[in-house]
């Protein structure tokens, strides 16, 4: 589904402060497979999946996603395969705009967004049914302002957003890194479920180690920039946390 | 009585400008100082086209489409060259100067004796009377047509542009491109304003730009002084709310006027009521503390 050829990333090429974030990495995510990333700060973990989401260019290799080479395409391109959700909670939601319309949005994720009016009705149910799901109470509470909501909150509705059109990759960038213990298991757990459901092709980074464990069905370690581990499923089954945290040791 | 209802039809025609402005800076998030070269552009096409007898609806489209050119311009010189919004819209503005003067050919065009929009209709036998209801319903129509555009799909898009430009980006939609489009409408509107006022005061002038941005600006602010206020999140209360400002902005500067300050210091009495706008609900939340 998706195959990363020997990419690499420098930022500020030449300069005093250069960065060599991804250092050749070379990745075949198969269909519906669900790649979990653990690595030490700047290991370019986050580098990795901003270029396979597109707001990130490789200055080499390349990028192909449901057999499309992508490389050069931009991130608003990517869309009609990619759906995302942010480390920060305000990055995959609109504040100053309600419940509503946020949704209205990601329903045309993949879809020109048009001069009319696509909030009716059967729409406004449509979302609530499917935000009742998450069992916050949220669904009688969609004119309010996505702003007014908590993180947890609102990384859970970022989820739901991500499955309201067609989507067929789901990016995670540590979703409960800003989260209490109980909205993190709510969250991961929501997101374990769509991914179940709909199928998805999914990648999350993770510095949360149980997370890591219990989610997923392939695991890489990187470092440097470069893949260090990569276990399959059958391999991550048998993996314990005690090799995990010997991983960072 | 008359010095006051003038004010209010002069709000009425700033109305568009302070929709402009709107959109620029509450919706785009970008502050934009092409205004005092569109507003102007605006009145100068208008002039032009005016004593060139051409008709109302030759003229208004391409008022329309002169000030969406200039505003594209700050946007393409802001997303594309990357520049700061504040210094494409100054660089944009300057040039506009340049460019007003020579469509022209002089730097005041009276309008004197011609026919104009407040002319083309006579609802009331009072001629101010009649641009009232003229100006009311010129103001009704964009306001709906404002208010539905950001109703629709393509307006909340916009409107999470200036707010969370990582999400609509992942939603598939070109930021650059909306801001452009966006800069382009706020600009157009604001030619509107020039296209109105030339008519109403009966000339065109060079200058008559020179820091009307304030008048937007501080009718947007007036108007989100009410929005935060009154808890408001209606797209339609706060667009009425914004036609209010302008409104209100002209009405305290008639006010001044009216108890006799020197007309010189009518900028500084701007300046003044713009910055305690801002400033009131800021003193008024510390000494709440």
């Amino acid at each position: 589904m998706i195959e990363i050829n020997n990419v690499h990333k420098v930022f500020n090429a030449g300069k005093a402060n250069q960065v060599n974030a991804v250092n050749g990495v070379s990745l075949d995510i198969k269909k519906e497979e669900f790649l979990v990333i653990v690595g030490a700060n700047g290991s370019g973990k986050t580098t990795l999946l901003d270029m396979v989401a597109g707001s990130v260019f490789p200055n080499s290799g390349s990028i192909a996603i449901d057999g499309e080479d992508v490389t050069k395409l931009p991130d608003y391109k990517r869309s009609k395969w990619i759906a995302r959700v942010f480390q920060n909670p305000v990055s995959g939601t609109a504040s100053d705009l309600s419940i509503i319309d946020n949704f209205r949005l990601a329903a045309i994720r993949t879809q020109s967004k048009g001069l009319s009016i696509g909030i009716n009705d059967t729409f406004k149910n449509q979302v609530k049914e499917k935000i009742s799901t998450l069992g916050m109470g949220l669904e009688n509470k969609t004119e309010q302002l996505m702003g007014t909501l908590s993180g947890g909150q609102r990384q859970a509705l970022t989820l739901l957003m991500s499955v309201m059109d067609n989507c067929k990759v789901l990016l995670l960038d540590e979703p409960t890194a800003a989260l209490d213990p109980r909205s993190a298991e709510i969250v991961m757990r929501t997101a374990d479920e769509l991914i179940k459901d709909y199928r998805l092709t999914s990648i999350l980074i993770t510095h949360n180690l149980k997370d890591a464990l219990k989610y997923g069905n392939r695991i890489i370690l990187m470092g440097e920039g470069l893949i260090v581990k990569d276990l399959d499923t059958e391999h991550k089954a048998t993996l314990k946390q005690n090799d995990l945290f010997d991983w960072f040791g | 009585m008359d010095f006051y209802l003038t004010a209010l039809l002069q709000g009425l025609c700033f109305s568009a400008i302070a929709l402009g402005i709107y959109i620029s800076m509450k919706i785009f998030n970008i502050p934009d100082i092409t205004t005092d070269g569109s507003y102007t552009l605006g009145a100068v096409v208008t002039a032009i086209l005016l004593t060139h007898h051409q008709p109302t609806y030759i003229i208004l489209p391409a008022v329309v489409i002169a000030g969406g050119i200039a505003g594209a311009l700050t946007g393409i010189i802001h997303t594309k060259l990357k520049i700061n919004a504040l210094l494409a819209g100054i660089l944009v503005m300057t040039a506009l100067y340049s460019v007003n003067l020579s469509l022209m050919g002089r730097s005041n065009l009276p309008l004197i004796n011609i026919s104009s929009l407040f002319t083309l209709i006579n609802i009331s036998a009072d001629p101010n009377h009649n641009t009232f209801w003229i100006l009311a319903i010129f103001v009704l129509i964009i306001t709906l047509l404002i208010g539905y555009l950001l109703k629709t799909d393509f307006g909340i898009a916009m409107r999470a542009t200036g707010n969370s430009e990582s999400m609509i980006r992942s939603l598939g939609v070109n930021t650059d491109r909306m801001k452009i489009i966006g800069l382009a409408l706020a600009n157009a509107l604001t030619a509107l304003s020039g296209y109105l006022i030339s008519q109403f005061q009966g000339f065109t002038d060079i200058s008559m730009g020179i820091g009307i941005v304030i008048v937007g600006l501080g009718s947007v602010i007036i108007a989100e002084t009410m929005i935060n206020w009154l808890h408001i999140t209606s797209v339609w209360l706060s667009l009425v709310l914004v036609i209010a400002g302008a409104v209100i902005f002209q009405l305290v500067l008639a006010v001044t006027l009216d108890i006799g300050v020197n007309p010189n210091m009518l900028k500084v009495v701007t300046a003044v009521f713009v910055l305690l706008i801002v400033s009131l609900p800021r003193l008024s939340l510390l000494s709440r503390k």
